[in-house]
């Protein structure tokens, strides 16, 4: 063995401390790196691959057949690179009196489904449509599968008489319809669909301002961006990144600064030894080798655990990711990790040899005859007036301490920053998820008769509904005569469609106020009359409205529009809801009812004696308030809580180095205060004293900086996910929350000067008085 | 007779495996006496003061200090003890530079939970006493050996201890600032200070003490009682 790797050898064992401290601050950093990088591969990867195999339509566009004719819509179109289409386009509607779902479809006439320039759909079972009569389904539609199983040779009659034969299932990427026929079956077409590629993928705006130019006027009745589909296709990951990008960088951010703190105090601690060594022959970039390899060897395993952990971490989020894609696989990227454990090494190497250099560039006469002491002067005002404050003389010492370090205390007082920071960011981020809990499950209600019932309902036939539901009305009558009843509402269901927007969207019809239930509106206000609505901001999106527009809602042929007055928070249907009064939409679904009793109710004799009244009508009542969490909520927390604890830890570990670094430096005048008769408690508070300014001070930044970052991220998870958020979700701190948060800072400092504290308690005085 | 104030019966102490640092030393000094004990470098001065102070125990045998078994305490008893009836003084003053000589003096007492204003009475009284009143605001990295020296032995003194011991006091000083604080310690014992001084130094066991303990090799080769030279 050299006596290179010998030096290096016995400074890794030796400096325990400093070893495990640079070791977990690297799996701290590389863990949640691996975790986000992987997400962001993730949240995008499946979505534009097979977008870019399908050349995906950047624009799907829809015209009014009585404004434009084919001829019309296939002018060209400056910035577009290619257009597919115009393609006859119509909506069908199932008729009542069949099994399986009756949602309508939008259909669009094409000959073949891959040739297209624009949006080469997958035919993924099955064979196309090529005569009249046949029809392909979209595989991501609800048409996709029947009562029986598969979806292919299932004949659907429409609400005219006709019927449609299902011979193929077919993916659209760019979600262009939700079926496909041939173009010679529609022969009275409503719309044509023109799909279109630009040369400038976003934004799209500019492509639909040039296209709308280039047809006859108000002939665009709708268009759907790409973009729209591909934060709905990310929603379940892209949830995820804003979050682990913050805490990737505190991660980041923090060991860079623990690891550069470490090295730096190793090496201020070891001058005497890098004397020693120069002196022995070393060459200065031995030296600078022998400190970077000190951090290096602990930083490599630190990252090989990280590296692991980050793969272990990703393995349920990417598998929530699958469920989305379906049969697309997803795996941490092998680069990621690669990337990632490069980069950490790259950063730990940097930040150590800026600090080694100093080791290196030491005189060998300086170092030798440095003491370890700090140089005199330094926090002197601090000890004076700690002297003379009201508190026993060890916790005086102690609070003037940081003063005479002023880089190292600044140093600590950093780690602990980052981890009141991320404590207050995660407590923060816990609550939002909480209330978005709260406001997704609007679950207020304490009795519910028709929401998600586990059994069948009485009359209930396989793959079906009850043959004769009852009547809502009739439901609702019994409910208000109930004692003990204080408010009630019923909703009913409808899908509807909207032109311009593929696939189906639900409308929940309201009889009753319902305000009470936890319904969180993100903007606008509630619907108060007939032809309002409140809409969540996907479907705003999707239609390109805003509150105060309106929609025009196809229920099967019969048209109805409604004026938005609400942005309501609704996850259902991937946000494609609208919610309004009943008497402007009438369901056809079947009713659930909702149910608040009065306060003092018994609510299991409430249930019992509501279904005694129910039971002639063949329903039954249930508790409300499932409470049962996402499971995305549930993951985003229980990663919150990971990556929380692993940042406290390593501001914990922070402070443990700078202490015991602090104390080593100090362990003669500790031996001078044991000698003069300083107990083991009194120097346990004199150390612990000495990290409480450090830790008031990382607590009253962290917590305001840890409530900023939840204010920043809040926003990018709303843009990244393409949802609103509630007031409910940004309003979640406390003024005593808060302090305590505060408090938590201080914590964490005492908690990483314990270990050190209880090392100067016990350390022999005779030992330390004779330490050189 | 006075009453013993140090009291060692058959102590051994060793480290290690090399060979016993002390070996079966017993020992006795009493109230008001000035004992020096002497001895090469290795001999067991050095483990010897430890124990009399409570920072070290023995391995066998019983150390008494002012009537107390200091072998027996545990670290904070230990450390009680040694702030009410044990005063230190060093060879290179382990005065804390972040510290005004005034708030180095008052150290002890106020550990010993000593009133604030009466603590700095009895620290200005004895700056006053030791000659280095003016020095009170100073720090100690601006003052001489042998003032750095009486500052120490001002604060070893704050707690009124029944014991001052001392650890090769003049070992760091000039001969001038040598002879100072030999006088000092001459004066203190005077008072009635009981005086144990650790050193080499034949000249300062002499001249601040009346007896005198030679230590070979961890054993007392030698216990001789004289009349003080003053």
């Amino acid at each position: 063995m050299s006596a290179l790797s010998r030096v290096v050898r016995s400074g890794v064992a030796r400096r325990r401390v400093q070893t495990v401290v640079i070791g977990l601050a690297t799996t701290m950093a590389v863990t949640s790196s691996v975790l986000g990088g992987s997400l962001l591969v993730a949240s995008s990867a499946p979505f534009d691959d097979a977008f870019a195999e399908q050349r995906g339509a950047h624009l799907s566009a829809v015209f009014d057949a009585g404004k434009a004719t084919p001829e019309q819509l296939s002018v060209p179109v400056d910035g577009v690179t290619a257009s597919a289409g115009s393609f006859p386009l119509t909506t069908i509607t199932p008729s009542d009196n069949q099994p399986g779902d009756r949602a309508p479809l939008t259909v669009v006439g094409r000959t073949e489904p891959s040739g297209a320039a624009v949006d080469a759909v997958t035919l993924t079972e099955g064979e196309w449509a090529d005569e009249p009569g046949e029809l392909v389904v979209s595989a991501d539609g609800p048409h996709a599968h029947s009562p029986t199983g598969s979806a292919i040779g299932r004949r659907i009659t429409l609400t005219d008489g006709s019927t449609l034969t299902v011979v193929g299932l077919a993916r659209s990427v760019s979600r262009t319809a939700d079926g496909w026929v041939p173009p010679s079956w529609i022969t009275a077409p409503e719309a044509y669909q023109v799909l279109y590629r630009f040369t400038a993928a976003e934004p799209v705006d500019a492509g639909r301002a040039a296209v709308i130019a280039a047809v006859p006027a108000d002939a665009m009745t709708g268009s759907q961006s790409w973009l729209v589909l591909k934060k709905a296709a990310d929603r379940s990951v892209a949830v995820f990144v804003p979050f682990l990008v913050a805490f990737g960088a505190l991660g980041l951010v923090m060991s860079l600064l623990v690891v550069g703190n470490v090295v730096a105090g190793a090496v201020g601690a070891g001058t005497r030894r890098i004397g020693i060594l120069k002196a022995l022959g070393f060459t200065p970039a031995q030296v600078v080798w022998a400190y970077m390899a000190q951090a290096l060897i602990p930083a490599a395993v630190g990252t090989a655990i990280g590296v692991v952990a980050g793969n272990l971490l990703a393995i349920p989020v990417l598998a929530e990711t699958e469920d989305v894609y379906g049969a697309v696989t997803l795996t941490v990227a092998p680069w990621v990790n690669v990337v990632v454990a490069v980069g950490a090494l790259a950063l730990v190497s940097a930040t150590a040899w800026v600090t080694a250099l100093r080791a290196g560039r030491l005189r060998t006469v300086d170092a030798i005859a440095v003491g370890r002491t700090p140089r005199p002067g330094r926090g002197r005002w601090a000890a004076r007036l700690t002297a003379r404050l009201p508190v026993p003389r060890p916790v005086g010492l102690g609070l003037a301490r940081p003063f005479a370090r002023p880089a190292r205390a600044a140093a600590m007082a950093a780690a602990v920053l980052f981890g009141a920071t991320a404590v207050t960011f995660a407590v923060g981020l816990a609550s939002s998820l909480n209330q978005v809990q709260i406001a997704r499950d609007h679950d207020s209600a304490d009795v519910t008769i028709g929401v998600s019932d586990p059994g069948p309902q009485p009359g209930s036939r396989p793959g079906g509904r009850p043959a004769d539901p009852p009547d809502p009305a009739a439901v609702s009558d019994v409910i208000a005569a109930q004692a003990g009843t204080r408010a009630h509402y019923r909703t009913g269901r409808t899908q509807v469609t909207v032109t311009g927007v593929a696939g189906t969207t639900t409308v929940v019809s309201f009889t009753g106020d319902a305000t009470w239930d936890g319904y969180q509106l993100v903007s606008g206000r509630w619907f108060t009359q007939p032809g309002e609505a409140v809409a969540p901001t996907p479907f705003l999106t999707a239609t390109g409205t805003k509150v105060g527009d309106t929609v025009t809602l196809d229920d099967g042929g019969k048209t109805v529009t409604v004026r938005i007055v609400g942005d309501v928070f609704e996850m259902g249907n991937d946000g494609m809801v609208v919610l309004t009064d009943a008497a402007t939409l009438t369901a056809t679904n079947d009713a659930t009812h909702h149910i608040a009793v009065r306060p003092g109710t018994d609510v299991t004799a409430y249930i019992d004696s509501l279904n005694a009244a129910l039971a002639p009508l063949g329903v039954t009542a249930r508790p409300g308030r499932s409470g049962q969490a996402s499971d995305t909520i549930i993951l985003i927390n229980s990663l919150t809580a990971t990556l929380t604890l692993m940042l406290v830890a390593v501001a914990a570990m922070g402070v443990l180095n700078a202490v015991v670094l602090d104390t080593r430096d100090r362990i003669r005048d500790l031996g001078v205060h044991k000698a003069l008769g300083m107990t083991p408690r009194q120097t346990i508070a004199m150390v612990i004293a000495s990290v409480v300014v450090i830790g008031v001070v990382g607590g009253a930044v962290g917590v305001p900086v840890g409530v900023a970052l939840h204010g920043a991220v809040l926003p990018a998870m709303e843009e990244s996910a393409g949802i609103g958020l509630p007031a409910s979700a940004y309003a979640v701190h406390s003024l005593p929350e808060l302090v305590l948060l505060g408090i938590g800072g201080l914590l964490i400092a005492i908690v990483g000067a314990s270990l050190p504290a209880t090392w100067a308690a016990r350390t022999s005085t005779s030992t330390a008085l004779r330490t050189e | 007779m006075t009453t013993p104030v140090i009291e060692l019966r058959d102590v051994s102490r060793g480290y290690d495996d090399g060979p016993p640092a002390l070996s079966d030393v017993t020992l006795t000094v009493r109230a008001g006496e000035a004992v020096a004990v002497l001895g090469p470098s290795g001999s067991g001065k050095s483990t010897l003061l430890n124990l009399i102070a409570g920072l070290d125990r023995p391995d066998t045998g019983t150390v008494t200090v002012a009537g107390v078994r200091v072998d027996e305490l545990g670290e904070a008893a230990s450390a009680r003890h040694r702030r009410a009836r044990v005063g230190m003084v060093f060879q290179f003053f382990n005065l804390l530079d972040d510290l005004t000589v005034a708030d180095n003096v008052v150290l002890p007492a106020q550990l010993a939970g000593m009133a604030r204003g009466e603590a700095a009475r009895r620290a200005a009284e004895l700056l006053d006493q030791l000659g280095v009143a003016r020095h009170a605001r100073t720090y100690p990295g601006r003052l001489s050996g042998g003032e750095r020296q009486r500052v120490a032995v001002a604060r070893a003194l704050m707690n009124r201890p029944a014991l001052l011991l001392a650890d090769e006091p003049t070992g760091a000083l000039d001969t001038a600032s040598g002879e100072d604080v030999s006088t000092l310690l001459t004066e203190l014992n005077a008072e009635g200070q009981t005086l144990v001084v650790v050193t080499h130094d034949l000249a300062l066991a002499r001249s601040c003490t009346r007896r005198t303990i030679q230590l070979v090799d961890g054993r007392i080769a030698g216990d001789v009682s004289a009349e003080p030279t003053r």
